[in-house]
């Protein structure tokens, strides 16, 4: 199936964009390295919405243009960006009490696995050769009042990272309430993976055998508008 | 008299002694005080300990400082680098130690350091392997986890303008790690773009008050580590 089209499911940007529609205006968001750092640039209209940097700017705003950059002003993935009007810079300390002082709405995170019981883990494989580096991911979990994950929804080997419980150390327990994939929108419920939306052209088949748990089907009350 | 200026980088690192215990601010390139490293280089100190954010990149500044097999433990929370081998080299052969925080944890453990807090109880890392063998405690039914303040023999920091009273303002987000490591540091050592006279600065707008500040060393161009490693240079 779908042997002409090489993109199955959304693309990178696709599934940044979805996740920002999510987003209540007038929320501060906390977006962390990878495919989450791609939000900012799909504000919805109609909304403002305050992006933080961990490494001490509120009002993150998009990529400068060429040459227009400042070595100073990076984000968490340390690449450069501008800020707003009405941005505000603040040191590490300051920062992190923002995360995990519960001051911060929303923060979108990258993972290794989700598991059913909103359990991340997107630090380390445990490999004894890995270097480990956390950076403040376990802070974000521990402070932030939502914790979503944005990702490919199976690794390169095709394996799922949505799994029944992580094997990879974790980063923070029972902390994710929605995973936004290439292939789906599932939310993390008390009785499991609940999925809330397909994306375009994907099956619910198709999305059940590369989720490593159990994934409810969308509810009929939510499917029949 | 009050003048905490020093002539050069060299001068400002002179007394760092063997075994000591540093803070290196800055977040990727952001704020690393790349000339206060190179001194560091050059006066030869060794078996040091380094706490930092990041371990460089490339082969200048702090990565340059471990290649030279000077430092024996980084205090760290993202060691891993895109374009640098030089941590990762030294961790896999053991030559030098990591303690991995979180890094909002060291953040605090080195902003407790500095205001005289010996140690705190944080959320982070609870129930994860950086918390595992540290004293927990619950507070209204969450576990924390016990974490230690920091303090260092000699802080290391990347300001923009200061005034010779030590009074330091930052740029955007090369702030980061720079006011807490101020307060950390026996010996602080801000080396800014610009030293003026005291009465230059706008009080309101001072982010590090003098008083946490030892040396200040005017460096009016600093390099920009991407820039260096980009050109393939390396230190010395």
């Amino acid at each position: 199936m779908n042997q002409q089209s090489t993109q199955i499911g959304r693309t990178r940007e696709q599934m940044a964009q979805r996740l920002a529609l999510d987003i209540p205006d007038g929320s501060y968001v906390n977006l962390g390295i990878g495919i989450p750092e791609l939000v900012a640039k799909f504000v919805p209209d109609g909304r403002e919405l305050i992006y933080h940097t961990e490494n001490g700017l509120l009002g993150m705003g998009p990529s400068p243009e060429e040459g227009q950059g400042d070595h100073e002003l990076i984000n968490a993935g340390k690449r450069q960006v501008t800020a707003i009007a009405g941005a505000s810079y603040f040191h590490h300390a300051d920062s992190f009490a923002m995360i995990r002082g519960g001051h911060i709405d929303l923060c979108v995170l990258g993972a290794l696995q989700i598991a059913q019981n909103g359990d991340l883990a997107n630090w380390s494989t445990g490999e004894p050769d890995a270097i480990p580096a956390v950076g403040g991911a376990m802070d974000l979990c521990a402070g932030v009042k939502s914790v979503y994950v944005i990702t490919q929804h199976c690794t390169k080997q095709g394996e799922p990272k949505l799994v029944e419980s992580c094997t990879y150390p974790l980063t923070g327990l029972g902390v994710i309430t929605r995973v936004y994939t290439d292939l789906a929108v599932i939310e993390v419920t008390p009785a499991g993976f609940q999925l809330i939306e397909l994306s375009p052209g994907i099956k619910f088949e198709y999305v059940k055998e590369r989720t490593g748990a159990p994934l409810l089907p969308i509810p009929q009350h939510v499917a029949v508008k | 008299m009050i003048n905490k200026q020093v002539a050069s980088a060299a001068e400002a690192v002179a007394d760092v002694f063997d075994g000591a215990v540093i803070m290196v601010s800055g977040f990727g390139e952001a704020g690393s005080p790349i000339e206060l490293i190179h001194a560091l280089i050059d006066q030869g100190s060794r078996d040091l300990t380094i706490v930092s954010n990041n371990c460089g990149s490339g082969e200048v500044g702090l990565a340059a400082l471990l290649k030279a097999e000077r430092v024996s433990k980084v205090v760290c929370s993202f060691p891993r680098t895109a374009n640098s081998t030089v941590f990762p080299d030294l961790y896999r052969s053991g030559k030098t130690k990591l303690e991995l925080v979180p890094q909002g944890t060291l953040a605090e453990r080195i902003r407790a350091g500095g205001a005289g807090i010996p140690a705190f109880y944080t959320p982070s890392a609870v129930g994860t392997p950086l918390a595992e063998g540290k004293e927990t405690r619950e507070f209204d039914g969450n576990t924390f986890v016990l974490e230690h303040g920091l303090r260092a023999d000699f802080s290391l920091i990347k300001g923009r303008s200061a005034d010779t009273h030590g009074n330091i303002l930052y740029n955007k987000t090369a702030r980061n790690f720079g006011p807490p490591m101020a307060m950390a540091g026996k010996i602080s050592i801000v080396q800014v773009e610009r030293v003026v006279e005291p009465g230059e600065l706008d009080p309101e707008t001072v982010v590090t008050p003098g008083i946490f500040v030892d040396r200040v060393v005017g460096v009016p161009s600093p390099a920009h580590e991407s820039e260096l490693v980009a050109a393939g240079a390396t230190y010395p």
